[in-house]
């Protein structure tokens, strides 16, 4: 792993989000520099509102930020088109949320295979490829055609980073993905995190406020009123 | 392998059997459209065929000449009242290169008597062309030929109606009956042709020779129609502008005079009717494309209420890697889809409707698959335009917020 850690895979450079409401301009990113490598397991701490998520949704390729340079594996995403970004986010990204963020409408199995879709997979592929995606997790065969409400929070959440892996993303961003969960299904989540980062090495940032969920990361960083403020 | 495409319209079918009472009542609008599309243009489509009808029955390339007003003596008389033809103009006109045979008619209405029967009916007097001018052939026995006719025989060709009233199921050829108290031998009996389309019967009618009629019955030397037959469609035109020349010089009219006669084109005058029918189903049909559109803005509000419903799902498929494109595709499918859903069932209930009235009423309809494909298509434009709007909103939502929704 030692031989990986040097490659850079995000670089921050003075990195400024500001929120326009009305003729109020919120500043709730100021000059945010950070470097992180591949298979880094990276946790992000703070206050609430101090700008975790702003911070997590440029990192995702969901958001722009209004000033300074993103490089994502070396490319500059800071001014690529909406487009150009949800292919960023399909092929390099994956996500899990604090909400689940499940497609009610859809099962499990079709849930997972939604990031192959909007590649362009064939449908026969994606199935055997989100099917091994939710073995990994240990999701039963027998739950795949189970609609996300039919199933426990813990598992949904389980779903959830299958979905962020299926497409074999080589970054995971979760925004506290325990929010929702006790602490027994917090830290069995968290062993998922774990085991895809140590075999796979799977770049993973994660945002929380629960010092026994940050504890499972390698590096850790604390946000304060939009600024690094220990690294 | 499936095609991405089958996918979006399988998950679009799945969106609208989870919710199949709101998925009916937002196609109602485009059911009720295209099924009142389908019934009215096969409504119209029934009356043009009977109008097609009725100018076939009118036998071919057929010219009516009818007396008109002369301003002899400076009195205006009316329409068809004036003794302006007579047997003679017929005869003339026979003679046209243009004409290829011609029937001189008077009509009265006289009681016809047989033994103990009688029955009121149409006399008409006519010529032994008769049957070919009108496509009317006898059935039993035969017409009366030019020597009859030039002889003023007494005998007569009845319609089935006249038969049955005085014959019952007897064969009528034969016996001598009596009209205006003159003796007239049957000689044949007119094929069954029903009412025409002023629901008159046309089978109640008598035929006689029409010097025969106008010696004998009638006493006068004029006559009030003279039906000619051009030799083709295209000398229906010659025709006429021959017989207005012929009737100027034998009436001696000068040229600043006007024609003391009429001559009409009865299949100008049906196409016309014909194609008032057809505009008639274009206005009918435009009526109902309206409810079509109604429609397709209840779909429309029904795709801004799912959109918004769905604002989550949106930012999760964005934040997977679907582009805008690909939301704009999956929800133009998902209103293609449901109106199409509701053109299938609208040409269902419309061609039950065209039946049913067909059925019921006395109004012929007919269906042909043009309507039906023109609905399809239309329907799935409706989708389409009103589908855009929504789709466009929900392409354009930033995945943030959407993410957010809850
Ligand atoms: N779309 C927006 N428009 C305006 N202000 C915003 C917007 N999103 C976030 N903010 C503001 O930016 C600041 C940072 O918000 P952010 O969501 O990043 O906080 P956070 O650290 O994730 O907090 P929490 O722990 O509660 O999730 C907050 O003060 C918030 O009110
Ligand atoms: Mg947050």
């Amino acid at each position: 792993m030692d031989s990986n850690i040097s490659k850079t895979v995000i670089r921050l450079e003075h990195i400024g989000m500001i929120y326009k409401t009305g003729a109020i301009n919120y500043e709730a990113l100021k000059d945010i520099n950070l470097t992180i490598y591949k298979g880094e397991f990276f946790s992000i701490m703070g206050a609430s509102g101090s700008g975790k998520s702003t911070l997590m949704n440029i990192l995702g390729c969901l958001d722009q930020p209004t000033s300074g340079k993103y490089f994502l594996e070396d490319e500059d995403v800071s001014m690529l088109s909406k487009d150009r970004l949800a292919d960023i986010r399909n092929k390099k990204i994956g996500f899990v949320f604090q909400g689940f963020n499940l497609i009610q409408r859809l099962s499990i199995i079709e849930n997972v295979e939604l990031p192959l879709f909007y590649a362009g997979v064939a449908h026969k592929e994606a199935n055997i490829e989100a099917k091994k995606a939710l073995r990994l997790v240990d999701i039963a065969e027998s739950k795949e055609n189970n609609f996300p409400n039919q199933i426990s929070g813990g598992e949904q959440q389980r779903v959830a980073i299958a979905r962020a892996i299926v497409h074999n993303a080589s970054i995971i961003m979760a925004d506290e993905p325990t929010g929702n969960l006790d602490s027994v299904r917090s830290n069995e989540l968290m062993s998922f995190f774990k085991k895809i980062n140590d075999e796979r090495n799977v770049t993973i940032i994660l945002v929380t406020h629960e010092p026994d969920v940050a504890a499972f990361a390698k590096k850790h960083i604390i946000v304060k009123d939009g600024r690094i403020v220990d690294n | 392998m499936k095609f991405p495409i089958l996918l979006d319209i399988q998950s679009a079918f799945k969106t609208f059997t989870r919710n199949k009472a709101r998925s009916f009542l937002t196609t109602l609008g485009i059911i009720i459209g295209v099924a009142s599309v389908i019934a009215t243009v096969s409504i119209g489509q029934g009356a043009s065929a009977s109008i097609q009808n009725a100018i076939n029955a009118l036998g071919s390339n057929l010219l009516i000449i009818l007396p008109g007003s002369s301003n002899l003596g400076g009195v205006q008389t009316g329409f068809g009242e004036l003794s302006t033809l007579t047997l003679q103009d017929a005869k003339a006109i026979r003679k046209l290169p243009a004409v290829k045979t011609d029937a001189a008619n008077i009509r009265m209405n006289e009681q016809v008597i047989w033994r103990g029967n009688n029955w009121g009916t149409s006399v008409m007097g006519t010529s032994s062309t008769f049957p070919i001018i009108k496509n009317w052939p006898v059935t039993k026995g035969e017409f009366f030929d030019k020597q009859q006719d030039n002889t003023a025989a007494n005998v007569a060709v009845i319609g089935t109606t006249v038969a049955t009233q005085l014959f019952g199921l007897m064969n009528p050829v034969g016996h001598i009956v009596l009209i205006h108290n003159v003796p007239f031998k049957i000689i044949g009996e007119l094929k069954a042709i029903g009412f025409n389309a002023f629901g008159q019967d046309q089978d109640d009618i008598v035929v006689i020779p029409i010097t025969t009629m106008m010696e004998k019955i009638a006493g006068i030397s004029w006559v009030n129609i003279i039906m000619v037959s051009a030799k083709s469609k295209k000398d229906t035109e010659i025709a006429q502008s021959q017989i207005t020349a012929l009737l100027r010089q034998r009436h001696h009219i000068p040229p600043h005079k006007p024609n003391d006669f009429y001559v009409r084109n009865l299949t100008q005058i049906a196409q016309t009717a014909g194609s008032s029918a057809q505009i008639f189903t274009i206005l009918l049909a435009a009526v109902a494309a309206v409810s079509l559109l109604v429609g397709g803005i209840g779909i429309m509000n029904i795709m801004l209420v799912s959109v918004t419903e769905r604002t989550k799902e949106i930012g999760i498929r964005m934040a997977v890697g679907a582009k805008k494109y690909d939301i704009l595709k999956q929800f133009l499918i998902e209103s293609s889809v449901l109106s199409l859903f509701g053109g299938v069932l609208g040409i269902g209930l419309g061609v039950g409707i065209s039946d049913l009235i067909s059925a019921v009423s006395p109004l012929h309809t007919i269906l042909t698959i043009e309507p039906i494909i023109i609905s399809i298509v239309f329907s799935v434009a409706v989708g389409v335009f009103f589908g855009f709007y929504p789709a466009y909103k929900a392409s354009n939502l930033n995945p943030v917020e959407a993410l957010r929704y809850e």
